[in-house]
């Protein structure tokens, strides 16, 4: 199908880009590798679109106070190939090949991925597990918001209809943190029938501060709170009957082959957390 | 300032073009339609079977996800520019050779996806290969010629 009509404007500032929100039925358009495809099968008919691609210092990637800053234009691409992202945000560094496929990481967005918020994507659950942050801008200046505040619903977040996200932040790794991820998809590429990315701090032999994000068993990102618990406490069988998700059955997989899957990735990243080592 | 309609001023395959899109074209559907560039395929016109492949600014991208509204300034290769450029002969000398092609409809895709990850990646496995083309669909071969054709491309490239 071909998109519905729609009025094109490339924002020239971040300020112009929010005053643009105001008219009925804007849309952002950063990377447009989801916004697009909605575009092309009509399931999006806004009447503009405002293209944030080109503003300046919305891209990058930085080390800043003890967290790396990446910003909301920032192509996966780019971020996959990151020494920065690499020694200082290693989590994010495992996810990236997950990501959809070569000619998609070049033109995706993190920004556009975080702001989406797709259940089944990679990267909300990256920002959820590290505990991360993500800064808006606004009608009324900038606000930082958490990312355990963040992911309010199905692609629903913090985000209003007047709000542009400019940046994520995560802490910096150090030599104690460790992470893990695994995913289970139909077809490397796919968006993930289940996943799970997941952060500790090294406490002796064990981990401790463990934060587990699901993605692909909600309509958002998933914390465990109580397999985080018993994932400190050494019990990984016991971390596994503690998951209290109640997956949705879809043309994929049923609710209860997802919630098998997430115990599976559950121990494999369990293995992944206490041998991990920077 | 927000138009339906947008003056765009970009290069393809070198050539130096200025056209005016309706907002709502797709790339590919501009390269097909209003420049008729047909190599460029539209299969299923939401990112996932990669026949319309194209390269932007260098890096290989969907044509189905980008508008052409977006590319006022950039520059866009497509199989006939990069065909006749020779840029990539041996590669597709190697898919004939291989049969790493029936009906031919993902094949420009297949090629400047390939083409990416051997300039990238010259000595690229055939795991790394697979995954590489994990976003291009073909629903002929099977893929295990094409990954041979890509393989011995990658060997002969490397000089083995």
């Amino acid at each position: 199908m071909k998109p519905a009509p729609f009025a094109y404007a490339k924002a020239r500032s971040l300020d112009e880009a929010i005053a643009l929100t105001g008219e009925a039925d804007a849309r952002i358009l950063a990377g447009g590798q989801s916004l697009v495809a909605t575009l092309n099968m009509r399931l999006s008919t806004p009447s503009l679109l405002i293209d944030i691609n080109g503003l300046p210092n919305l891209s990058g990637i930085a080390r800043k106070n003890g967290h790396v800053e990446i910003g909301a234009l920032t192509r996966h691409a780019e971020a996959e190939r990151s020494n920065d992202i690499t020694q200082h945000a290693p989590l994010i560094a495992l996810a990236m090949p997950h990501i959809g496929h070569p000619a998609i990481r070049n033109r995706g967005t993190i920004g556009g991925s975080i702001a989406f918020a797709d259940p089944a994507a990679e990267l909300p659950a990256c920002l959820l597990a590290l505990g991360g942050e993500v800064e808006i801008a606004g009608e009324n200046g900038k606000r930082t918001v958490k990312a355990d505040d963040f992911f309010k619903g199905l692609l629903e977040t913090a985000l209003g209809p007047r709000d542009i996200l400019t940046a994520i932040r995560v802490p910096a790794a150090d030599k104690n943190m460790r992470v893990g991820f695994a995913e289970l998809a139909r077809r490397h590429g796919d968006y993930a029938l289940a996943g799970l990315a997941a952060c500790a701090r090294a406490d002796g032999k064990g981990v401790k501060d463990v934060r587990l994000a699901f993605f692909g068993v909600g309509n958002t990102p998933l914390r465990a709170k109580k397999s985080e618990a018993l994932l400190a406490e050494g019990k990984i069988e016991a971390a596994v009957e503690a998951l209290d998700m109640t997956p949705q059955d879809d043309v994929q997989a049923t609710g209860k082959t997802r919630k098998h899957l997430a115990g599976v990735l559950l121990r494999r990243v369990a293995a992944q957390l206490t041998e991990a080592r920077l | 300032m927000s138009h339906r309609h947008i003056d765009i001023t970009l290069t393809v395959n070198g050539e130096r073009i200025t056209e005016r899109v309706d907002a709502r074209t797709t790339l590919v559907d501009f390269l097909r339609e209003t420049l008729s560039l047909t190599g460029s395929h539209v299969g299923c016109e939401h990112g996932v079977c990669g026949a319309c492949t194209v390269r932007v600014d260098g890096a290989i991208v969907r044509g189905c996800l980008m508008l052409a509204a977006q590319c006022d300034g950039a520059r866009v290769e497509t199989i006939e520019g990069l065909s006749d450029a020779g840029e990539m002969a041996d590669l597709q000398k190697a898919f004939e050779t291989r049969n790493a092609l029936q009906c031919g409809f993902c094949t420009p895709g297949m090629l400047l996806t390939a083409q990416e990850l051997l300039q990238s990646n010259p000595k690229a496995s055939r795991d790394e290969i697979r995954e590489h083309i994990s976003g291009n669909y073909c629903r002929c071969t099977g893929y295990h010629a094409i990954v041979d054709a890509i393989e011995s491309v990658a060997q002969s490239r490397g000089g083995k």
